[in-house]
């Protein structure tokens, strides 16, 4: 394979924005037949360098050369005409159309400037079930299906382009463990073909799975390039990190930590539920809890903690709150109880985009307070700068538009957005979804501290381990019912698997 | 620092107005004498002002309104209807120079103007109606209205208090300028220095982020549209005062487009987000002395629109920051390519 020409190679790529560095001399290469991952942590450049290769960024130097030949690629067009297609890592699809419409979205089949709905939709049908092993109808609108399926057809619209290069970017973060597999396997089969995938994660067991060789970034600059059976993983995390940390290592196990829960009761649920959303649920979170949901995707876990928060409102059941009972029909009224809730579809639910950081920060506080009792320029200048620091949050002006910040300094925005009301209760939606492993292991150790000075967390993640890792408790999903509330001495990754698997 | 100038939002819109009164000076020099005469000041650019007063302050309103994401097109009807009850309250009293009078009318039109805007308020944020359909219902039934308020007729009043409005003078200066800087600082005040700007800001940013962040956004939605028909109302007030009369059928007809027009030119985004008072205001004056410089230079009356139009035109190209780019772009890198030889010459 090493003695094969590169189908793609990438040299000296400088991109600069306003300010900013983004790569600085960067290279790549990509063989036929390989899954080559580039690995990195949030703002190495990983997101730049694709939009680059997708021709969504100008390079301001460098050159792009595919098959021996330069290319300029200077829109998604171009990229996609010379054989570079790409999978983003929030899918970007059009959900008010039908799953065959976004799969064949500009290429329909035609006769006579006529679309041929049915040749469509049948090709659709079998291009999912062939190479996906998906069989849906094709015909509904891409916003019935899961997040998941959403995925699938961004990358089977992504396979009906007659690619040569394939880009992946984070296309396992919304998936759980057995489309993971299917994914991979139709990865496999495409390697076979000859394919070339670039492939983005932050699952290094996905990054060994799959791929033959990894290219690491760090800072917007050219770490190193690896054959992936060469390259331990320690050395990987520490090439990516670029110190030696061990930052997992350092946390308590969840077992370890102090028994000194007084048992008060912060909030109660009793038979809370919402049609179609959530069957109705008991949970009971003491103060300075730490309640985990685990479950797969769509097991009802981000649906029973919108309940909480009254992002919906509940049809059926009674809510307490440190012993007032009652409806939480707003966020508002949440809000004023003492809970947060940091939603996991950061883009659409957490950020905005056109606001500073500042503003972004002091948004929930200023809400709170109401029109007419602002706070004063020098007091949010203060607070944003305390807390940029606090959670090292990049970069460090307050006064950059967040659309501009990477997803895990985002993720470390709205936190701050919502330590700054100093909740008793804080709900974390994949909090780490997307976000590289230093930020990750930043934001357990953070869920811990919290619970130690008395505020109760409710963590939901797709990673078992970090649920395990922090959690007291764990509440366990599954098909809209919450299955089994796990004390911690029950708490191990087999109790919880199986309890998610049932039966 | 020419970068920062340039970058500013109100660099453009500035330099369109320049522009624009820069060909005015070559065409007419005489356009930019100001002469004092009874105590007052006149002459083209306070005519302008004057003039333009309504714009600007339907304008205003409307840039709340898109901030927020939405739209408003039923301000050229509530201009309509708030001038034809005010003067149809006049012209009925048995003694049209009353202030009293006057100033009821002027609060019931006002009065009517805000139920106008809580009427928008109610479809947008209490039914949840996209906001060109729900405003486009008062645009329509709203220029109806004023048609049977005035009877199909043209109103006309005789009372010197309420002529004040829209040409009195107060010091040197025609009054409406007063009102509009009143109106001005007034929503400034509102947005800047309480926290209404940034939920506006947020709202038209990101609606449902905004909900899960604790903001009312039904109130915000509600605030901006009851404002936006305030507006309106004084703009319709100013209008009908100038020329003593109220008509229903042409009172502020295409109001709301050049609004919206004005709004963008200020560089507000009609997506909602970020929104911008003063670019509004310059932006109105651009449309404000692009329709006074047609009729200045005599353009035959057949062609003023698409004169108009062609001028807008090129306003929102040189407005477009791509297209700059496009344009510049081959001078630019000849310039980078030159500055690199000067340095490997050194």
């Amino acid at each position: 394979m090493t003695e094969q020409n590169p189908i793609l190679d990438m040299r000296g790529i400088h991109k600069r924005f306003t300010g900013v560095v983004a790569l600085k001399d960067v290279k790549f290469r990509l063989f036929p037949g390989e899954v080559h991952a580039l690995m990195g942590e949030n703002g190495a450049g990983k997101s730049t360098l694709i939009k680059v290769l997708t021709g969504v960024h100008d390079i301001n130097e460098g050159t792009v050369t595919m098959e021996g030949k330069q290319l300029a690629i200077s829109s998604p067009l171009e990229a996609q005409e010379a054989g570079i297609t790409t999978v983003y890592q929030e899918v970007n699809l059009c959900t008010n159309l039908s799953v065959a419409e976004n799969i064949f979205i500009g290429r329909e089949p035609r006769r006579f400037g006529r679309i041929l709905w049915k040749e469509m939709n049948r090709r659709a049908e079998q291009l999912l079930a062939e190479r996906l092993n998906v069989s849906i109808d094709v015909t509904l609108p891409l916003a019935s299906y899961s997040v998941a399926v959403q995925q699938l057809v961004a990358i089977a619209r992504a396979l009906n382009i007659s690619a040569k290069v394939l880009i992946l970017d984070e296309p396992t973060s919304s998936l759980d463990a057995n489309e993971v597999r299917e994914l991979f396997t139709v990865m496999r089969k495409l390697k076979e073909q000859g394919l070339a995938i670039l492939f983005v994660t932050h699952f290094l067991d996905q990054v060994y799975e799959i791929s033959d060789r990894i290219s690491i970034l760090r800072g917007g600059e050219f770490v190193g390039e690896y054959l992936a059976a060469e390259l331990p993983r320690i050395d990987l995390v520490l090439k990516m990190i670029g110190k030696d940390l061990h930052l997992l290592a350092e946390l308590p196990k969840s077992g370890s930590k102090e028994e000194s829960r007084n048992g008060e009761a912060f909030l109660q649920a009793s038979s809370l539920g919402r049609k179609g959303a959530i069957e109705p649920y008991d949970l009971n979170i003491a103060r300075g809890e730490i309640i985990g949901f685990a479950g797969l995707l769509g097991s009802g876990r981000t649906e029973s903690a919108r309940l909480l928060f009254g992002a919906d409102r509940a049809d059926a059941g009674e809510l307490t709150v440190e012993g007032t009972g009652g409806k939480i029909d707003s966020p508002r009224q949440a809000i004023r109880q003492g809970i947060a809730f940091c939603s996991e579809n950061r883009k659409t639910e957490g950020i905005i985009a056109d606001l500073t950081v500042r503003e972004n920060i002091v948004l929930a506080l200023q809400a709170s307070r109401g029109w007419f009792r602002t706070i004063s320029r020098k007091r949010q200048d203060e607070i944003a700068d305390e807390y940029i620091k606090a959670l090292n949050i990049n970069p460090k002006n307050p006064e950059q538009l967040i659309k501009n910040l990477s997803g895990g300094n985002q993720q470390k925005v709205l936190l701050a957005r919502w330590l700054l009301m100093e909740p008793k209760l804080l709900i974390l939606d994949e909090p780490t979804r997307g976000i590289d492993i230093g930020a990750k292991a930043e934001i357990q150790k953070l869920v811990l501290a919290l619970s130690r000075k008395g505020m109760s967390v409710l963590f939901i993640s797709s990673e078992l381990e970090e649920v395990l890792r922090v959690s007291d408790r764990i509440a366990v999903l599954r098909d809209r019912h919450l299955v089994k509330m796990m004390t911690a001495e029950e708490m191990s990754h087999e109790n919880v698997m199986k309890a998610i698997a049932g039966g | 620092m020419w970068n920062r100038i340039s970058k500013h939002h109100l660099f453009w819109p500035l330099m369109v107005l320049a522009a624009l009164l820069l060909f005015n000076l070559i065409y007419k020099p005489a356009f930019f004498s100001i002469r004092i005469q009874g105590g007052h000041l006149y002459g083209s650019l306070i005519d302008i002002l004057n003039y333009g007063a309504p714009l600007i302050l339907v304008a205003i309103g409307m840039t709340l309104v898109i901030a927020t994401g939405g739209i408003d097109l039923s301000v050229g009807s509530i201009v309509a209807i708030s001038g034809a009850v005010a003067c149809l309250l006049v012209s009925k009293s048995a003694d049209q120079n009353s202030l009293g009078i006057v100033l009821t009318a002027v609060a019931v039109s006002l009065g009517l103007a805000i139920v106008c805007g809580l009427w928008n308020g109610v479809l947008v944020a209490g039914v949840g109606m996209q906001a060109i359909i729900a405003t486009l219902i008062l645009m329509v039934a709203g220029r109806g209205i004023a048609q049977l308020v005035t009877s199909g007729q043209i109103i006309t009043v005789s009372s010197n208090p309420y002529e004040y409005i829209g040409a009195g003078w107060l010091a040197l200066l025609p009054f409406s300028i007063f009102i509009v800087a009143a109106v001005w600082l007034a929503a400034a005040w509102l947005t800047r220095r309480t926290a209404l700007g940034l939920f506006i800001e947020s709202v038209g940013s990101n609606a449902t982020a905004s909900r899960l962040a604790g903001i009312r956004s039904r109130s915000v939605i509600f605030a901006v549209y009851i404002f936006c028909g305030l507006c309106a109302g004084m703009a319709g007030l100013i209008l009908s005062s100038n020329v003593s009369s109220a008509d229903g059928n042409n009172a502020g007809l295409w109001y709301e487009l050049d609004a919206i027009l004005a709004v963008v030119i200020g560089g507000t985004s009609l997506n909602g987000g970020r929104f911008y008072l003063s670019g509004t205001v310059v932006g109105a004056l651009i449309i404000q002395t692009l329709t006074t410089t047609i009729y200045m230079i005599g353009v035959p009356p057949e062609i003023t629109l698409v004169v108009k139009a062609f001028v807008v035109f090129a306003v929102c190209l040189v407005q477009s920051e791509k297209f700059r780019n496009v344009l510049t772009s081959k001078w630019r890198k000849r310039r980078y390519q030159a500055e690199r030889e000067v340095t490997h010459h050194v």
